[in-house]
């Protein structure tokens, strides 16, 4: 750096004493106390998350630090951030909480690291089966199951006496009603309605790939029944009239409003309205979500956070124990008695504690044991874009033609050439 | 001997300015060219392979791609045309005002000052069904972004509102060049007030217009927050920036999006071209000088 006088310009001497005193602020950090290890997640408004970060810290005698990271609460925005810095080998990136639809695309990707032995065993430990299945893929773990997800059936016990049982029984039942009739689904453009036709799909006895998921199902009958429950109802009076903008929020709004009668909804919407809604809550009533075939059980989709290690952290030992730790029994209770997260032990939900906050533990217990998995597949994003381009908006299904649309964009999906 | 010299200065001069272009834009441009012709998904790393035009190929039989061209087009000739008119009609009110001109001008430009995402919120909110204040108008009552039509007219009425300040901006520049002159003796020559408009105006603001259309054109034709916000892309009024966001950063599929990016490239060139050649021939020589 000579300038054409060939003396020093004075830029590079004040520019390197504040590279030197970053550096030494930055080294000193590190140097002091455990190693950090960094836990993206989303952001859990209760703190329960925050709160297993600091106790396994604390047990750790030591050993490490958990820092929690949170993500944006929108499930496409977390993984669009996480998958960008993966992509690039961030080491920043010790442990990660994914939605459980992500473990075939992290791990087929070498974003995650394989859980081996002892440490594979106790993270699958008394874990609920269908909460176990997601964390496996071609036949490895992949993560340590920490909550679980699934929907329950919520309907006003003021103004049907008994809950439906097939959809069918739901509509007529709605339309019977009248103005306050309405059922309230996912039907917006969104992950929320690919996950409403897995459910109605599984429920009808089929399913979107074929065994191995490398190849199409959707087999005819009972594809045409999931659609045909959709056509009769989106094109029902009992259909909210936003259907083709509504995801789980605008339902539980809709449902506290007090103008709805039905809903499919995540067990939050519980705690939520005895919270804002305390005059609809007092008639709000559970059930199992309703069958599409009369007789035969209807089957959920499963969804939560798995925990898994990131493939470029620095730490990985302490990673794997840090992550048993943050999925621990003691982590999944915190989480379910302060943040309403359905826990993924299946022991959990005999805990006197965890039944009064979920007084439907039993039945919640019973969908996850027979809940279905979304596809797994590396290319689930794909698939699940290419199954809501088919059926958004609902009101448009033709549950007979639409079969033929729906194979040809999963397969081009597959083949990772969809433009969506 | 004197002007070669120049010459050089002039390039001298210029050289930061082109080497930043050239570093900024030129070699993402190139970059996209060149990894559109890959097989490149982030998920798949290991099975990246030269492909040639075939993502091209793919992207052009996809049938996603060409509805995002309609849309595309659909919102960016509705809403160009719309803010054209009434910027034009918002130019001439802050051309002729007498009083309180400074405020009129400032009042014209605030929805320009709004950020595209909080105006685009800001209308969804306000054409929601249960919360909007819409709802509370009679025969405006329902659900307005639930529906094809009615989705792309708040898409387009919310570009309108936005940009039109900018339209009017652009104009106003050109009003200004109108010399007095012209409309006087047009006056004294009997021509009426419409016939002074269309005759004399018009005319002389033609460089000013192409300006305005050209920058408006381009833009509209890369519209990406407002959709994103308010449908994100459902209802058929998926645009074709989004289609490239999604396959980009969504799928990670590099080699595909990049073609999406590069096609993108050209129709906005190619707008741009077309729209100086079909308003080149009426510019006074020395603009183009």
């Amino acid at each position: 750096m000579l300038d054409p006088a060939g003396r020093r310009s004075p830029f590079p001497a004040w520019a390197g004493v504040a590279c030197a005193v970053l550096l030494a602020a930055c080294s000193g950090g590190a140097a002091s106390g455990p190693p950090a290890l960094h836990w993206y997640v989303f952001n859990e408004q209760s703190g329960s998350f925050a709160a297993a970060a600091k106790r396994c810290s604390a047990e750790s005698g030591g050993a490490y630090r958990v820092d929690m990271v949170p993500l944006p609460t929108a499930a496409d925005q977390q993984r669009s951030q996480l998958v960008r810095r993966l992509a690039a080998h961030d080491p920043a990136i010790d442990l990660v909480g994914m939605d459980v639809i992500w473990v075939p695309e992290f791990a087929a990707a070498g974003w995650i690291l394989p859980w081996k032995g002892d440490d594979a065993r106790r993270a699958l430990r008394d874990r609920l089966p269908s909460a176990a299945a997601t964390a496996r893929f071609r036949g490895r773990v992949w993560a340590a199951p920490l909550t679980a997800n699934t929907q329950l059936l919520w309907y006003r016990s003021d103004r049907v006496t008994r809950p439906p049982a097939t959809w069918d029984q739901m509509i007529r039942m709605a339309e019977a009603l009248g103005d306050s009739g309405t059922i309230q689904v996912q039907g917006a453009r969104y992950e929320g309605l690919t996950v409403f036709f897995t459910s109605l799909l599984a429920s009808a006895g089929g399913r979107i790939l074929a065994p191995g998921d490398t190849s199409v199902a959707l087999p005819t009958g009972p594809t045409e029944r999931a659609l045909g429950v959709m056509e009769r109802l989106a094109r029902s009076p009992a259909a909210d009239p936003a259907l083709s903008t509504s995801r789980e929020d605008q339902g539980r709004l809709a449902f506290e409003a007090g103008r709805s009668s039905f809903m499919v909804n995540y067990t939050y919407v519980w705690p939520s309205a005895r919270a804002d809604a305390p005059e609809v809550a007092r008639h709000m009533a559970w059930a199992p979500w309703p069958s599409v075939i009369p007789g035969r059980p209807s089957r959920v989709t499963v969804g939560g956070i798995d925990l898994g290690v990131g493939a470029f952290t620095r730490h990985p030992r302490l990673a794997f124990q840090a992550a048993l730790c943050l999925a621990s029994v003691k982590s999944q209770r915190t989480a379910v008695t302060r943040g309403g997260l359905p826990p993924t032990d299946s022991l959990l939900y005999d805990d006197p504690d965890v039944r009064a906050v979920f007084p439907f533990a039993d039945l919640l217990r019973a969908t996850l044991r027979t809940a279905v998995q979304r596809a797994r597949t590396p290319l689930y994003t794909d698939v699940s874009l290419a199954v809501m381009d088919v059926l958004h908006p609902l009101v448009d299904i033709d549950s007979v033609a639409d079969v033929p649309r729906l194979r040809t964009a999963v397969r081009r999906a597959l083949r990772s050439e969809g433009l969506r | 001997m004197r002007i070669p010299r120049e010459h050089r200065l002039g390039w001298l001069l210029c050289a930061p300015a082109v080497l930043a272009m050239a570093a900024v834009t030129a070699y993402p441009v190139l970059a996209a060219v060149r990894l559109s012709l890959y097989r490149y998904d982030l998920r798949f790393p290991d099975a990246r392979r030269f492909v040639g035009l075939h993502n091209y190929l793919t992207v052009l039989t996809s049938a996603v791609w060409w509805k995002a061209v309609a849309a595309t087009l659909v919102i960016t000739l509705t809403s160009v045309s719309a803010e054209l008119v009434l910027g034009m009609a918002l130019a001439l009110v802050m051309h002729r005002a007498l009083v309180g001109r400074r405020t009129v001008r400032t009042a014209v430009l605030v929805p320009y000052a709004v950020v595209t995402v909080v105006a685009a919120l800001a209308w969804r909110f306000a054409f929601n069904p249960t919360t909007g204040f819409v709802q509370g108008l009679g025969i405006l009552d329902r659900p307005w972004l639930s529906v094809s039509w009615s989705a792309f007219t708040i898409i387009i009425l919310t570009e309108i509102w936005k940009t039109t300040p900018f339209m009017a901006l652009l104009l106003l520049a050109g009003l200004a060049l109108v010399p007095g002159d012209a409309l006087r003796a047009a006056r004294v020559d009997g021509a009426s007030r419409a016939q002074r408009f269309f005759r004399v105006t018009l005319p002389l603001m033609k460089p000013a217009i192409l300006v305005a259309l050209l920058f408006r054109t381009v833009d509209a034709l890369r519209i990406f927050d407002t959709v994103f916000v308010q449908t994100r892309g459902a209802l058929g009024t998926q645009p074709v920036s989004l289609v490239g966001y999604d396959t980009l950063l969504v799928s990670l599929n590099l080699g595909l999006g990049s073609a999406v990016s590069v096609l993108i490239f050209v129709l906005v060139t190619g707008a741009a071209v077309a729209i100086v050649r079909g308003m080149g021939g009426a510019l006074p020589e020395a603009s183009f000088r």
